[in-house]
């Protein structure tokens, strides 16, 4: 599980803690039943308090990502891969509203900006395609 | 919020939730003033982490806390009690690791760990050992010809292996390679997480803080102008960017805003606000009619300068 701890952009460590976890279940490399490391073993991994790990894992049940189980182990719950099909729709929604700004700033229409979508989207699809007659 | 199915604190609790309390301490040194009026209260489990540049104060106020100067005015107490009147049952409960590092040259590495031995009840030899291997220290290596961070590591060692309820330390990582500075700021990890003691440190490496402190306390000048949780701190400040419909020249001010930047119709604050609640920054941008385009959060370097430089 790689989890990479930034501190120069302000987000709390806990958060980018949550944050990595969700996106490693919705990118399917977390999957319902894998274990989370232990919160002592994180912790030293990461450098970081032990009590911020304890925090994301909490936050992470909260959210149904994980649940903790009697023998006293964090898992990615069942319902953690349904969820992750919303933090997937939520990660793209942000890199779209970002998008959606910037082209506004550049005055480019919405029309536009999707025939463009469109366009980049054949462009790589035919250099995909070149790079497979290749191999 | 502490959830206790989840709480790594399992500290001995002898009635007392604080381990130092430091009152009204002030300390003059010729002319200068290096503390003014200093109070500090250090909760017990968990880490402090102390912060400010050099000469702000941070090493004179942790010599206080360790009985190596007397306070002039005020009162410092460690376990609720004197550290210069009752040093024995103070320091036997503490280790420290001190700026200087200022270890016996003339012994050998195993000779320090047997000369430290003495001094402390508690102290576990398969520990010291288990801690010697990792750091890989040759007991027979002269301390004189320690490089420098393997000295850091001997003084950690010595620090750590009788188990201290409080570890004080002055600065661990300054002027270390990331591997040393991995290995103790793994110890400060394992010294709380394993035992659910306190560690109180020093530091103006503020990413590292940031990362392993869960309170904080800033002195600049040698006051304390803020101490807090690191949670709380990072939940009162913001970074916003505001919009205004014309380009202006003089940026009104905005709720807690301090250092204002910006130029035309954008001007960036960095803002006060209580458990990261933006409504009240929305609510007054809007009234001085501007908008909200921007907003995050501070690191701690972002604090520190923000309050700092006012």
């Amino acid at each position: 599980m790689q989890i990479h701890i930034n501190t120069h952009d302000g987000v709390p460590i806990y958060l980018q803690v949550v944050n990595q976890i969700k996106y490693l279940v919705s990118a399917g490399r977390l999957s319902s039943g894998d274990e989370l490391p232990p919160i002592r073993v994180l912790a030293e991994k990461l450098i970081v308090n032990p009590n911020t790990i304890a925090r994301a894992y909490r936050e992470l049940e909260m959210a149904g990502v994980v649940e903790k189980r009697r023998t006293a182990g964090t898992y990615i719950s069942a319902e953690g891969s349904r969820l992750a099909r919303r933090e997937r729709t939520k990660i793209l929604t942000g890199r779209i509203d970002q998008l959606l700004a910037e082209a506004d700033q550049m005055d480019f229409s919405i029309e536009d900006l999707i025939k463009l979508i469109h366009q980049r989207s054949e462009a790589l699809q035919s250099s995909r395609a070149k790079e497979q007659l290749h191999d | 919020m502490i959830d206790s199915k989840y709480s790594i604190s399992s500290a001995r609790n002898d009635g007392v939730s604080s381990v130092i309390e430091v009152k009204n301490v002030s300390r003059r040194f010729g002319a200068k003033l290096a503390l003014d009026d200093v109070s500090l209260i250090v909760p017990r489990g968990g880490v402090f982490g102390l912060i400010g540049g050099n000469g702000a104060g941070k090493t004179t106020l942790l010599k206080h806390v360790m009985g190596m100067l007397k306070a002039q005015t005020g009162s410092v107490k460690v376990f609720g009690l004197d550290p210069i009147a009752q040093p024995v049952g103070v320091l036997s409960r503490m280790g420290y690791l001190s700026e200087e590092r200022d270890l016996p040259n003339w012994m050998r590495v195993r000779e320090l760990i047997r000369y430290t031995q003495a001094f402390y009840p508690t102290w576990d030899e398969r520990f010291a050992e288990e801690l010697r291997e990792m750091f890989e220290l040759d007991p027979n290596t002269k301390i004189r010809a320690l490089s420098r961070g393997q000295r850091a590591r001997a003084g950690l060692l010595v620090a750590l292996a009788h188990r201290p309820e409080l570890l004080v330390l002055d600065e661990p990582s300054s002027g270390l390679d990331p591997v040393v500075r991995r290995d103790i700021l793994g110890a400060i990890i394992r010294t709380i997480a394993e035992e659910g003691r306190t560690v109180l440190f020093s530091s103006h490496l503020l990413d590292e803080v940031e990362r392993v402190a869960d309170h904080i306390a800033m002195i600049h000048d040698g006051r304390v102008v803020l101490a807090d949780s690191m949670d709380d701190l990072k939940d009162s400040y913001r970074r916003v960017t505001l919009r205004f419909d014309t380009p202006i020249a003089d940026p009104p001010k905005l709720l807690g805003g301090r250092n204002t930047q910006g130029a035309g119709s954008e001007w960036t604050y960095i803002c006060t606000v209580v458990d990261g609640d933006m409504g009240q920054v929305r609510g007054a941008a809007e009234s001085m009619g501007a908008q909200v385009v921007e907003e995050s959060a501070l690191s701690l370097d972002e604090i520190f300068v923000a309050n700092i430089r006012p």
